[in-house]
């Protein structure tokens, strides 16, 4: 029967002011149905106050095989990181 | 009014959460699929929460060494209050979809009344129970509608279910003597003036659902007054294995 419904990415929020988060996946076969099971696979022990669900089909993700075109290029790049500046002493966390 | 009215009473009010729990429970891991049978069985224990409030409660009124469990576990068949809806079996999930919508439909209007109880501990618990019937009510109204408009299968078994079960929807209005009294005292809820909105709400949703109201006005009744299908003998012997074998065992 789940093998005829659509997958569907769950994102919970699991606090007001924190954002949502990937939670997992599940099947259903509309976005109701997505929400009430996200609501009872993934928010039963207190978990959440707030779900998204997206087809997972609407989720563009990046080609593992561009790894090289898309990320490498920033590892050398030391300067991109805000690590350069003298804190002065009386400043503790930062 | 005697505490022993009104333990009857809250027996009549919590075995339909009991049995229905337990029926639901039994699709533990034999759900349909991983989704359904997480929710089925998040269902089950709504109700079996709801159920020790009202045995926590009914094992006070009754005082001796009664607790939750000896209520829950320790009654023989003629002592169950519960509905014969409640006891049917999960024979396909047309059913299980269709019994538990023709219950929370039911289940939702007398929460929204117990609410105004005079016991304070029936209307704390109404108040509390009435946010996790609202979800079941919106699960299985949604299902119903899936099921009812989804494909020619799905709406001929969604059908038979409801054909099979509506003879047992008259007897969620029923009352005992017992029952009359606590009502009269303010205590109760009057289930006569909840049968209205009840048929109207679920002829509502058969409408939008594309699904065709039962003619018959034949009726079951029975399981108020301890008479109950050959169902229940399996469903307690399930239920109170437990207790019967190992009695006083705690877990």
């Amino acid at each position: 029967m789940s093998k005829n419904w659509p997958l569907w990415e769950v994102f919970v929020r699991s606090k007001n002011g924190l954002e949502h988060r990937h939670f997992g996946s599940l099947h259903a076969a509309d976005a109701e149905m997505a929400l009430e099971n996200a609501r009872d696979v993934y928010t039963r022990r207190n978990e959440g106050v707030s779900i998204w669900v997206v087809e997972s089909k609407h989720i563009r993700a990046s080609n593992p095989e561009n790894n090289g075109e898309l990320f490498e290029p920033a590892q050398d790049k030391v300067y991109r990181h805000p690590t350069f500046y003298n804190i002065p002493d009386e400043i503790k966390h930062m | 009014m005697m505490k022993e009215e009104l333990y009857e009473y809250i027996l009549g009010v919590a075995d339909n959460s009991l049995i229905l729990g337990q029926r639901l429970g039994e699709l533990c891991g034999h759900g349909p699929s991983l989704e359904t049978d997480i929710a089925c069985t998040n269902i089950s224990l709504d109700l079996f929460g709801q159920t020790r409030s009202y045995f926590q409660y009914a094992a006070k009124l009754i005082g001796n060494d009664a607790t939750e469990d000896t209520v829950a576990f320790l009654r023989t068949e003629r002592e169950y209050r519960n509905v014969l809806l409640v006891e049917q079996p999960n024979t396909d999930f047309a059913y299980t979809i269709a019994r538990q919508f023709l219950f929370d439909v039911f289940h939702f209007l007398f929460l929204d009344q117990l609410k105004n109880s005079n016991d304070l501990n029936l209307s704390a618990i109404a108040n509390k129970a009435i946010k996790e019937v609202s979800y079941h009510q919106r699960f299985s109204t949604d299902w119903i509608k899936r099921l009812g408009d989804g494909t020619p299968e799905s709406a001929q078994r969604i059908q038979a279910a409801i054909d099979d079960l509506w003879r047992y929807t008259d007897e969620l209005f029923h009352t005992s003597n017992i029952d009359d009294k606590i009502i009269e005292a303010g205590i109760g809820v009057n289930l006569s003036e909840l049968k209205d909105p009840y048929y109207s709400r679920v002829i509502q949703v058969l409408e939008e659902s594309k699904l065709v109201t039962p003619e018959s006005k034949w009726f079951q009744k029975g399981g108020k007054a301890g008479v109950h299908t050959e169902h229940m003998g399996y469903i307690l012997s399930d239920m109170q294995y437990m207790q019967r074998t190992f009695p006083n065992m705690t877990w």
